[in-house]
Order: structure tokens, then C-alpha cells, then sequence
């Protein structure tokens, strides 16, 4: 259970290192983020939902079944669109949105 | 490594910017002429239990409901050992609070006619992704709130016998902190990672509590001799296997029946369906060879399928994941499920600080709220809300007409020398992570954790509790290259003082008042002379215990 940051889409804006509830994301030599402390996430994904380039992949750990499918967000008004890529390069996409409460 | 110290003042400090401190700090802040420092090792925006979100709110009193009903229930589930005066207190003022936090943003689901749409007798459905950013950007907008975000808190500033402040630390730069305020209050969270957890490995923090929430309230509330209660009641929660994802949502929501191996329903053979049978049963039920246990959900529309996977995206996004990662979504398939490691907490146990119905602490100038506040169970988001406010206002009161009260450089000077000692340019012999799972094992063994069932004994306790002193010695010979390595330092520190309190309010408790939360193989049965609150003192080096008798809920409790 961790995220991956892309350097390639890393702009370097800080907003995930900010946010981090764990404080586990820092900074490299050219000032891009990298999670240093990859075991102690708690999975709360507040850094995909900070990071305005969808550089922040959020995965399962191999020990809980991990297998390869990873997911980023992507903000648009009210709606959260979830992005989820599946080792076969499927791609599904379920969109939450803010106004509308939980059926269950 | 030196430090630069920072002196800081002001009116009211509150500590740990999560759910009751950010709305504690928002009812301060009405007072125009107030001063609050919100100190946060983390940023508000997403620091404490909310970070994810939060799929309902667990605590509201529906139409048709009282909160007499609410102590009633509250009273039950917790086998009578609850601070009557503070749940009332809580009950009362659910509403209101939920009231304002639909002011502020919170969607609340409603029905054609505009009521909350409920989810049970005290649930009402939302959608609580985005609570915690609603809730900061709040405390943001208030002038005279100063948040100071990634600064550790270590220990209280006492003189006289009254809290005057704080000491803490800056987690990225060399910079100690001493916070001078008239009154503290303290919402820092209750305390998880003290037992070995259910995926010790790579995925160790996919836990169901924050693992951010390391117990630091209580470590400086024990430091300082602050009173106690009912650590013994541990809290222990039953998940979604791998993912320690909710399953309320599931059991609650979609009404799924807890089911074994073989597809019978077995809770029922096991008493009362109070929370922590259901735990139990479960416990049971694999030991016995019946399991793994599901929630049955085999059978559900797509439709209901596609709603559980954007209700678990708002949070706990590693189960939809995981449904859609394994292909098998929960309509196919069972939802199996697991007991986690046991936590100390007083949201949903009774856990913490022994406070008055003002939760004032039982030391002058320092006030509790939330998880970290002790006695009301079952408190919840909306509980550790009603707790900020009701502290606020307690505290408030104590600072009219009093200023601030300093101490003198050499006391900051020998704090700041002890600090540096951990920062030495050396190497320890045990990395702080080696202490850490040492002391997961230990309690996992010898106080009750997943491999023993939660089951444990006076003679395994007093192991554990001689191993856990060891340890919290060798702490002094950890050495941390940074500032982050030393808020791990203290994180470690803190929980073996947790964990040393907790042995003894174990051993205190020489019954089985809850399945799994307290089960003590001496003493299997519930022994009604022991209708009383097992509280601690620590004191002169060691962790004194005071027995009180129960608090009524039209009391009004003083120290």
C-alpha cells in the first residue's frame, strides 16, 4: 500500500509534501517529490487529489494483493474523477462527486 | 545538530489540528479578542483520522430518537462502563454540530422531502470525502487562528502545577519550539501501532486508525501526572481483510450478514449482537476451524456494486481497488473479513484523559477532547466535534483575566541540550524501526495482540511489562540524523508509555467485562464488584491505579 511518483510529471509544486499526513514525501536534487518512507502510508490518496498533474500513482503492496493496477485522480469542479490502470492497460475511470451523498 | 529555539504566545494553544482541534479552534475563534495557535506535526488540510474521509456520520440522533437513548445504547455496548455525564453531554449537541458542518460544505444525503436520509438509529449517510479540507479551510479563514503546521509537540510547560504551554519541535528544520498559552487543550488522537499489526510487512500502515496517531497526547498527559481512565477497554475493530477497510458500509449499508466458510450465519450463536460480539464470534470462528468469515454480499445488483465502489473511494479507496485490482467485484464475491490488532482510543472506546464535564484534565490550565479524551465511548466524528466545542468554552473561561507565565533560560537551555543528545552525530546500535517492532511483538505476545486471540494473562502481562521497560531504557541511545528522525523518536517514545499504562490498567481489571477488548484468561467472567472506572496515576516513576465509582449522567463531575 504506497504511491509512485512520476518524475517525468512531477512539476515540482511541493503540494503533496505539504499535505502528507506522514510527512513521508520530500524532495529530490532537482526538486521534485519522492516518497521517502514508502512502507508507512496510510493509503488516505490526499497527495493524488493535491497533485495538479496526476504524477501520484496510488498501488497496493504485493502483502495485501497488489498485482500491478494503479490509480490517480483527477479534479474537475464537484467531480473526482478516479482513473484506475490495470497491469493489461485497461483503463477504468469512476467518477465521485462532492454534492451527491453516499447510497450506502 | 543544534537547535534554534522559537519562543511563541498566545491566549489558548490547541494541540493536534485534527477533528476536535480544528473545531475547537473554530469555536475560540468567535471571541474576536482571543489568540489561538493551532500546532500540528502534520498540515490540517488532511492531518488526524479524517484524512481519507468518512462514510457517515455514526453519531446523530435520528427523528423518532432521544440522546437519553443514545447514553442508553452508548451504556450498553461498553458493558456499563461509561462516563454517563460526558456521553449525555455529547448526545445533546450532535445535531447542532452536524447542522454547522452542512453549513460549511458537508454534503448531506436527503430524501425527497429534504430530511437526512438515515442510516440506522444513529447514522445519517454523507459524502465525507472532503471534510477534513472543508473543516481546515475554516480554521484558515479565521484571523486570529495562527495554524503552525509540521511541529511536533513533545510536553507540556508546567509551574506551579499549572499547564502554561508547550515544548516541540520543527520536523524539517533545527528548530525547537517553546508555545507560552494561558490554557492548553490537548487533541492530539488516541494512540495506534502499539501492537504488531495485521499486515506487518510492506503494507504495515494499512491500518484502520491513522498510524500517524502515535498516542503523543497521553504520553504528555502520563509525563506530567495526569490521570487516566480506562485504558484497559482497547479497541479493536472488525475490517475488510488486507485493505482494514470499513464494514459498516457493507454490513450496515447494504445489510450484508456476517457469514463462515460455510456460508451459515454464525453471530447469533454468540449472545447480543453488541459490537464486540460481532468481533468475537469471528475470533471464534476461525479458531475453530469454520473460517475465513465474509460479510455476504454474493448476490447484489451492479448497481448496488457500482455505489459500494464510489462509497469506499470516498474513504477507504484501497478496497475499491482492490475489487477492481482482483477483478471479482463484491456482487461475485464475499467480502471476507478480520479483527485488527487492538488500539487505544477513547472515540470508540473509553480511553484517555480523565477529565470533568468541562473536560478539564485533572491538571489546572490543561483541557481534553476527542479520541484523546477519556470516558465517552462511541463519541465519534460528531462526538469529538461536540468535545472541541465544550473545551473551547471551558477554556475560555479559565483564561479570563490571566496573562501568560514564563520560565527562565536555563530550563529552555536543559531541554534544548537533551533534544541535541538525540541529534548527535553518532550511530545507535538499533535503528528506532528495530524499537518499534520490538515493542509490537512484545505486546503482540505477551498483552493480548492478533496471535493470542486478544486473549491475555497476569503472568504474560508482567512479561510484557518488563520487556517494554527495557526498552523504553534503551530509547536513550537512539540517535536520529534529522528532525523527521526525531519526531520517529519521540513517536516510539510516546508509545511505550502508552503501552506501560496500558499493562497496568490491564492487570488492574481482574475480569472479562468485554470479549476480545479486555480478555483476561484469570478471570474469565464479568465480576460486578468491578463496575468502576480502573483509572492510573503516573507518578514518581511509577504508575499508580485509582478505582472511581461511576458517574451519573445528570452529574455535574469536578475534579
Amino acid at each position: 500500500m504506497s504511491i509512485k511518483i512520476d518524475l517525468l510529471k512531477c512539476v515540482g509544486c511541493g503540494k503533496c509534501l505539504e499535505t502528507c499526513p506522514g510527512n513521508l514525501i520530500f524532495r529530490n536534487d532537482e526538486s521534485k517529490a519522492f516518497i521517502k518512507y514508502p512502507e508507512e502510508c496510510w493509503g488516505c490518496t490526499a497527495c493524488l487529489k493535491e497533485c495538479p498533474v496526476q504524477a501520484i500513482n496510488y498501488y497496493l503492496g504485493v502483502d495485501i494483493g497488489g498485482k500491478g493496477t494503479y490509480l490517480n485522480t483527477k479534479k474537475e469542479k464537484t467531480l473526482l474523477h478516479w482513473h484506475i490502470f490495470k497491469p493489461n492497460n485497461e483503463e477504468i475511470i469512476i467518477t465521485t462527486n462532492e454534492t451527491e451523498g453516499n447510497k450506502y | 545538530m543544534r537547535l534554534e529555539t522559537k519562543i511563541l504566545k498566545t491566549d489558548v494553544l490547541v494541540i493536534g489540528g485534527g477533528t476536535a482541534g480544528c473545531y475547537a479552534a473554530l469555536t475560540l475563534s468567535k471571541n474576536e479578542d482571543m489568540n489561538v495557535i493551532v500546532v500540528d506535526k502534520a498540515n490540517i488540510k488532511r492531518s488526524g483520522c479524517l484524512a481519507a474521509g468518512v462514510n457517515a456520520i455514526n453519531a446523530y440522533i435520528n427523528k423518532g430518537h432521544t440522546p437519553e437513548e443514545f447514553v442508553d445504547y452508548v451504556k450498553k455496548e461498553a458493558e456499563g462502563i461509561i462516563r454517563e455525564d460526558l456521553v449525555y453531554s455529547i448526545a445533546k449537541n450532535l445535531n447542532k454540530v452536524t447542522k454547522h458542518m452542512e453549513n460549511i460544505g458537508l454534503t448531506i444525503l436527503k430524501d425527497s422531502e429534504g430530511e437526512y436520509v438515515s442510516r440506522g438509529k444513529r447514522s445519517i449517510k454523507i459524502n465525507g470525502e472532503n471534510i477534513k479540507p472543508l473543516l481546515a479551510n475554516e480554521v484558515n479563514l479565521k484571523t486570529n487562528i495562527n495554524s503552525l503546521n509540521k511541529v511536533n509537540i513533545i510536553d507540556y510547560i508546567i509551574k506551579n502545577g499549572v499547564v502554561i504551554g508547550a515544548y516541540g519541535f520543527h520536523i524539517e528544520e533545527n528548530i525547537f519550539y517553546v508555545i507560552y498559552s494561558k490554557a492548553v487543550i490537548c487533541t492530539t488522537g488516541g494512540a495506534s501501532g502499539l501492537y504488531k499489526p495485521n499486515n506487518p510487512g510492506f503494507s504495515k500502515h494499512k491500518m484502520w486508525y491513522s498510524p500517524f496517531n502515535t498516542g503523543a497526547g497521553y504520553a504528555m498527559g502520563i509525563r506530567a501526572g495526569a490521570e487516566m481512565t480506562s485504558f484497559e477497554m482497547r479497541f479493536i475493530a472488525l475490517r475488510c481483510k488486507d485493505t482494514i477497510a470499513p464494514t459498516g458500509t457493507v454490513a450496515q449499508g447494504i445489510g450484508a450478514k456476517q457469514v463462515n466458510a460455510s456460508g451459515n450465519e454464525y453471530v447469533k450463536n454468540y449472545g447480543k449482537p453488541l459490537t464486540t460480539i460481532r468481533l468475537f464470534a469471528t475470533v471464534e470462528e476461525n479458531s475453530k476451524g469454520l473460517g475465513p468469515c465474509y460479510l455476504k454480499t454474493k448476490g447484489i445488483s451492479g448497481e448496488a456494486q457500482e455505489e459500494l465502489y464510489k462509497a469506499y473511494l470516498n474513504m477507504a479507496p484501497a478496497q475499491t481497488l482492490k475489487w477492481i485490482e482482483e477483478g471479482v467485484g463484491p456482487s461475485e464475491e464475499n467480502l471476507e473479513i478480520e479483527g485488527t490488532e487492538p488500539y487505544i482510543v477513547g472515540g470508540h472506546a473509553a480511553s484517555g484523559y480523565w477529565v470533568d464535564t468541562k473536560r478539564a484534565t485533572t491538571i489546572s490550565g490543561l483541557y481534553a477532547a476527542g479520541d484523546v479524551a477519556g470516558g465517552s465511548p462511541k463519541k465519534y466524528v460528531t462526538g469529538c466535534f461536540v468535545e472541541g466545542e465544550i473545551a473551547a468554552d471551558a477554556a475560555t473561561e479559565f483564561i479570563n483575566n490571566k496573562n501568560n507565565v514564563h520560565i527562565g533560560k536555563e530550563e529552555i537551555r536543559s531541554r534544548v541540550l537533551y533534544l541535541e543528545t538525540f541529534l548527535k552525530d553518532e550511530d545507535g546500535m538499533f535503528s528506532i524501526n528495530n524499537v518499534e517492532e520490538a515493542m509490537q511483538k512484545v505486546m503482540d505476545e505477551y498483552a493480548g495482540g492478533i496471535s493470542k486471540n486478544y486473549v491475555y494473562s497476569s503472568t504474560r502481562l508482567k512479561i510484557a511489562s518488563k520487556k517494554i521497560e527495557e526498552l523504553l531504557a534503551l530509547t536513550s541511545k537512539l540517535r536520529a540524523k534529522d528532525m523527521r528522525e526525531l519526531l520517529q523518536i519521540y513517536e516510539v517514545i510516546d508509545r511505550l508509555y502508552v503501552c506501560k499504562v496500558l499493562i497496568v490498567h490491564l492487570l488492574a481489571r481482574k475480569e472479562t467485562r468485554w470479549k476480545c477488548y479486555g480478555e483476561n484468561a484469570d478471570f474469565k467472567e464479568k465480576d460486578e464488584n468491578l463496575l468502576k472506572y480502573v483509572n492510573t496515576i503516573y507518578k514518581d516513576g511509577k504508575v499508580q491505579v485509582v478505582f472511581r465509582n461511576l458517574v451519573k449522567r445528570d452529574e455535574v463531575y469536578e475534579h
